[in-house]
């Protein structure tokens, strides 16, 4: 049912992360076959691909790699976004762990078909251990010849700040500021890190490349929709009987993700929601999971395939107190800048945190959603619109669990 | 390191910072990784540390501390000589991470941001660590521990000294 493996599968092996094993494995091949292609031929071959940013947002690959201006002649800046941090998303910390070598790999491949010199790898500040797994292997791969040659790799860390993982956070935060995001356009492809064209993907998107250019655009389409190719990484946790990470189409179901891959729910074991995408995905109730998985496939389904992070809920889990834990996640994260944003997740926490302790007003669910409703498109990043998602759906979908906390 | 001390990096750590700086295009781009470096070395980010380390970068004081003040990592003032930090958000709290937390409170005898007496353990809670798949998880210092239990959490505390 989940068919090919191919970002997964070395994870099983314990030397997986060395470039020995890469190799033995066939890694570094597609960077050979790269250098015999014009950057325009790479980039029209993942355009084909159909590849889609894994990140959260979903934007087509190759599209976002054609905004670099044609005739630029200065530097030109690849950015890794490794700042994982989307709640329930845990993809990116296996693939640093246990296949940094692959995203290398993938990077020499992405910097080609941009003509870039240099790639800066933003790992979050917390993942120390993939921080290090990571650092070892851009060593090997400078001494082996990889690196070095016409692209280098700068490992960078940040410090704790999910807004660092929006693409334009993460480049105030590379230039050594705070992560504060930027206002569109310019779009980093014009105006990025250092005022350079940047390009900004994340770690999993860019470990696919490699598998495209070996087996081809046409095999990598396949593996998925009409609108989205390949595979994914889903990150599964929550109330599941096995959670974990898992490699399948983008083009399976959210039950197949939850029945099949984490085999079923605990708890009383019925499903009562789950969030498909990372907590900034609108919640789903157990009769809306027969929706594939790729990024058109939820976003018909008015939520969003984000990052994959799957987060299960049985019945027996109170989805009030479960908005008060992503608002209040929603509360401490805001960097800030925008008065919509800041104001409004500081002041929607306190209003489920007092739903959920029984001093809840009966007039509140409908200001929380004015609210949402009201700064939703507002701010100058995403990251608004990310909160917007849980507080409106979580509300409308379990209208009566909320109102039941109320005081009549 | 006492409070009297010179505050400065020794020359192996300023080689550092200076191979650190010519990295990027622009080697202010440098300062997050050079203030992890000053935090481990001075144990938290005083003000004066943001001080000394505009002077390494030729920005003003307030540049820094407005860097310090936004991420959660730099710590404005003394902490333990171990961090741990339990993860709060959606998954965790579905497996149980305020249990988790109550029992730590307990067993170290302080509230979220406060360090124990004898100045061994600094207690957070904090956001969304991204091992999900291992919830209810904490970190303590570098290491992510898992599948946390009261039992599982006093053997880790036991190795704390």
């Amino acid at each position: 049912m989940t068919g090919e493996r191919t970002l997964t599968r070395n994870f099983h092996r314990p030397d997986a992360h060395t470039l020995a094993a890469y190799r033995g494995t066939g890694g570094y091949t597609a960077w050979e076959k790269a250098q015999t292609m014009e950057p325009a031929a790479i980039t029209e071959e993942v355009k084909k691909s159909n590849l889609r940013g894994l990140g959260g947002a979903g934007f087509p690959t190759g599209m976002k790699w054609s905004f670099i201006p044609k005739n630029h002649t200065g530097p030109v800046y690849l950015v890794i976004n490794a700042d994982e941090g989307e709640p329930g998303t845990f993809k990116d910390r296996y693939l640093l762990e246990r296949d940094p070598h692959a995203l290398i790999e993938g990077m020499l491949i992405a910097a080609r078909a941009i003509r870039s010199a240099v790639g800066f790898v933003y790992i979050r500040g917390e993942y120390v251990e993939p921080w290090r797994r990571f650092s070892a292997a851009a060593r090997e791969a400078t001494d082996a010849g990889y690196l070095g040659r016409g692209f280098d790799v700068v490992v960078h860390r940040g410090a704790g700040a999910y807004i660092c993982g929006e693409e334009t956070g993460l480049i105030s935060s590379l230039e050594g500021r705070k992560g504060w995001p930027k206002l569109k356009p310019p779009f980093p492809a014009i105006k990025g890190a250092f005022g350079a064209p940047t390009i900004v993907n994340n770690v999993e998107t860019i470990c696919h490349l490699p598998h495209i250019i070996n087996r081809g655009a046409g095999w990598f389409a396949s593996l998925g929709t009409k609108t989205q190719g390949g595979t994914r990484m889903y990150s599964v946790s929550g109330r599941v009987k096995r959670p974990g990470v898992y490699e399948a189409s983008v083009a399976i179901t959210l039950r197949q993700v939850i029945y099949d891959l984490a085999e079923g729910v605990t708890g009383n074991g019925r499903l009562k929601a789950v969030v498909p995408g990372g907590s900034s995905a609108a919640i789903l109730r157990a009769d809306e999971i027969d929706v594939t998985m790729d990024v058109d496939g939820l976003k018909n389904a008015g939520t969003m395939a984000g990052s994959a992070g799957v987060i299960v809920m049985d019945e027996t889990v109170s989805i009030p107190e479960a908005l008060m834990v992503v608002a209040r996640f929603y509360a401490h994260e805001s960097c800030g800048q925008c008065t919509p944003c800041r104001e409004s997740t500081g002041w929607i926490y306190k209003i489920t945190e007092r739903i959920v302790e029984g001093r809840g007003r009966k007039e509140d669910l409908d200001t929380v959603l004015d609210v949402a409703r009201r700064g939703a498109g507002t701010t100058i990043c995403a990251f608004y619109d990310g909160a917007v998602g849980p507080y409106i759906s979580y509300i409308e979908k379990f209208r009566d669990e909320f109102e039941a906390l109320i005081p009549k | 390191m006492s409070l009297t001390a010179p505050l400065a990096f020794p020359p192996e750590q300023l080689a550092e910072v200076h191979r650190l700086q010519a990295l990027y295009p622009d080697r202010r781009a440098a300062l997050l990784p050079v203030l992890h470096m000053a935090q481990d070395a001075f144990g938290y980010i005083s003000l004066e540390v943001e001080e000394y380390v505009a002077g390494l970068f030729d920005m003003t004081p307030a540049h820094v501390h407005e860097v310090v003040t936004f991420y959660t990592m730099f710590f404005q003032r003394p902490k333990g000589r171990h961090v741990v930090a339990i993860c709060h958000n959606l998954s965790c709290h579905l497996a149980g991470a305020p249990r988790i937390l109550t029992h730590l409170k307990e067993r170290l005898g302080v509230e979220v941001g406060e360090t124990t007496d004898d100045g061994r353990v600094t207690l957070l809670s904090v956001e969304c660590l991204c091992a999900c798949e291992h919830a209810p998880m904490m970190q303590v210092d570098d290491r992510y521990e898992f599948d946390l239990t009261p039992a599982r959490v006093d053997r880790i505390l036991e190795g704390l000294r």
